[in-house]
């Protein structure tokens, strides 16, 4: 009697869950797990962004994928500007951390002005850039030439576009990553430092001996996160450059979103899933090979 | 100090360490702030020139050479901004798509969460593990079918039930609200504050016979207030930063939002920027507000996010 009771309130608490996660759900399979579906379906045919006139060409997308020299150099660009940014992001983001962090007057003021840059809009501070680089009139060349340099081509010439596009992520993206850091290094015994002390031990040699292995977590968090996030740029590309010049900025993304919804999209729907899968593929191989060291540095540290 | 300075190393050695010591402090604190100072001056200079941008004349901002304060102020900038763009509308769009997703979002996230947590119902565990393996999904695989499903959304926008003969939810707010009506991350984040509550206060308040909403309402809901209102502040964000999506199925421009309203004073032509840097001033404003009332929980939850994991 007692058992049958106790079940049927199970199953009463059963159902009560499953109404509670069923909006969550909803949204999931309408969102998420159907577009899923339909795309896979659409990266085998050969049609547009309404599925009409869908002609199946089995792998054969896939396949334009791989000679696709457009695509690849994308993919160029993407690695390249994670080389570029991720790293300066991180040591940047680290640095500034350990400034503000040590105990001196005002540090709370500069921990805020560092945020700040963080809170703003990708589209909005991108503008601001795109001002503060001109060519003609930007503040950047004015203060360049005030320290006797000549002009830089900043977002103008594909040597520097790229270049310039990492400057200006980095500029937004390290706020953000330093206050995780921050909040890391509280989380740092106080005694480890005070025994190195004892120890005789310099500030350079606690920061590299102490404060970087303690951090080791939350480094491998931030690097995945920001390698993420930098696979996906988009935003800052249609601001300021639209791919240019001459490709040298074209992101995977922002080449997935011209030959889905862009000018010469035309029945590109197909083959702009593929790209998409492809790039997918690419970001999970670099996320697992990061998870890999991480186990790895884990298990060295012990 | 004076008696630093006339310190003999071989009579005091004492005191000529001590001086040393405290040369090498102020020297070290120095290097600090300079670097501090840089740094802040760097991160700051593009607050700084578009606010100066926004308020001078169009001739002092196309001469050269560049200076750095305006001689004259106008609010010249700012009135085309209001002028040639529904500005209004386009805040209130921004306001309307972020300030439903903040409450979708905390609401049904949480709500889902706490099952996941706290009632654990059969099948708990498959369910979150699916919902948790898609957040390694880039948004851009899905962005075509999406907007097919928005389209072709039965009963919306003119469609049959079959979700044909109409423009489904193309060119309206929710076509953008929808799709991030509830996000897993919120649900992943508030489950962590969840599963750090004890069970106990669910089990006596089940034996005392009150029902399971009231118990996540009344009594989880405000023990987890900290997380929702982190939550609440990162989807706010991402709701008010949001571009891509809402630049391909947004249209008209009394339907767009304000990230998208900088393209009516950039194009091939030429780019104003003037009214540029009017909107993008204007455009930080709201987050500014937020940030200034809530600086705690930003700071807070972005700690969080990063150390929780």
């Amino acid at each position: 009697m007692k058992g049958k009771i106790n079940l049927s309130m199970k199953a009463r608490r059963d159902i009560v869950g499953y109404i509670f996660v069923l909006p969550a759900l909803l949204c999931f399979v309408i969102f998420v797990l159907i577009p899923l579906i339909l795309s896979l379906i659409l990266s085998f045919y050969k049609t547009d962004m309404f599925f009409m006139d869908m002609e199946a060409v089995g792998f054969a997308n896939f396949g334009r994928v791989f000679r696709d020299t457009l695509f690849w150099r994308s993919i160029g660009n993407i690695l390249l500007y994670t080389l570029m940014a991720v790293p300066m992001n991180v040591i940047l983001s680290l640095v500034l951390a350990a400034l503000v962090n040590s105990k001196i007057r005002g540090s709370k003021v500069f921990r805020l002005l560092f945020y700040l840059p963080s809170i703003t809009s990708t589209v909005a501070a991108s503008i601001v850039w795109l001002w503060l680089m001109n060519p003609a009139y930007g503040l950047l060349n004015e203060i360049l030439n005030a320290f006797g340099l000549p002009d830089a081509t900043w977002l103008s010439h594909s040597k520097t576009a790229l270049v310039s596009v990492t400057l200006i992520t980095v500029w937004q993206g390290v706020g953000g990553n330093m206050i995780i850091f921050v909040a890391a290094l509280q989380n740092v015994p106080q005694q480890l430092y005070e025994a190195a002390k004892l120890d005789g031990a310099g500030v350079f040699t606690m920061f590299f001996r102490i404060t970087i292995p303690m951090l080791m977590p939350t480094m491998y968090f931030i690097l995945t996160m920001t390698l993420i996030g930098a696979f996906q740029l988009y935003d800052q590309v249609y601001v300021l450059t639209s791919g240019g010049p001459a490709n040298a900025t074209l992101t995977p993304v922002y080449l997935i979103w011209q030959n889905s919804f862009g000018e010469n999209a035309g029945a590109q729907a197909g083959y702009a899933a593929a790209q998409s899968f492809i790039l997918f593929l690419i970001i999970m191989a670099v996320t697992i090979v990061i998870r890999r060291f991480d186990r790895d540095s884990a298990k060295g540290g012990k | 100090m004076k008696s630093l300075f006339k310190i003999n190393p071989k009579l005091d050695p004492a005191g000529w360490d001590r001086k040393k010591r405290i040369m090498r402090e102020v020297f070290s604190k120095a290097a600090l702030y300079l670097v501090l100072v840089i740094m802040a001056i760097i991160m700051c200079l593009p607050f700084y020139w578009s606010i100066i941008t926004a308020i001078r004349v169009n001739d002092e901002i196309y001469s050269l050479p560049v200076t750095l304060f305006p001689s004259k102020f106008t609010l010249e900038h700012f009135r085309r901004v209001f002028n040639e763009i529904p500005f209004f509308r386009m805040l209130l769009n921004s306001l309307i798509t972020t300030g439903v997703g903040v409450f979708t979002n905390l609401f049904f996230g949480s709500l889902a969460a706490y099952a996941f947590s706290k009632i654990r119902f059969r099948g708990h565990k498959i369910i979150f593990n699916i919902l948790l393996s898609s957040m390694m999904i880039p948004g851009v695989i899905t962005l075509i079918p999406t907007f097919f499903v928005l389209l072709r959304f039965p009963l919306a926008g003119g469609n049959n039930f079959v979700g044909q003969g109409g423009i489904g939810f193309y060119d309206n707010l929710a076509a953008v609200i929808l799709p991030g009506a509830i996000g897993v991350y919120g649900i992943f984040f508030m489950r962590q504050f969840f599963v750090s509550l004890p069970d106990d206060l669910a089990e006596s308040a089940r034996i005392d016979g009150a029902g399971e909403f009231r118990i996540y309402f009344k009594i989880y809901l405000p023990l987890v207030l900290p997380g929702l209102l982190t939550l609440g502040i990162f989807t706010f964000q991402s709701g008010w930063n949001n571009f891509m999506w809402p630049n391909i199925v947004l249209q008209s421009p009394e339907n767009q939002l304000l990230t998208m309203a900088f393209k009516a004073f950039q194009n091939s032509r030429n780019t104003d920027f003037g009214p540029l840097m009017a909107l993008s001033i204007m455009m930080a404003i709201p987050v500014l507000i937020l940030f200034v009332c809530m600086q705690k929980y930003f700071v807070q939850g972005v700690a969080l996010g990063g150390v929780k994991e």
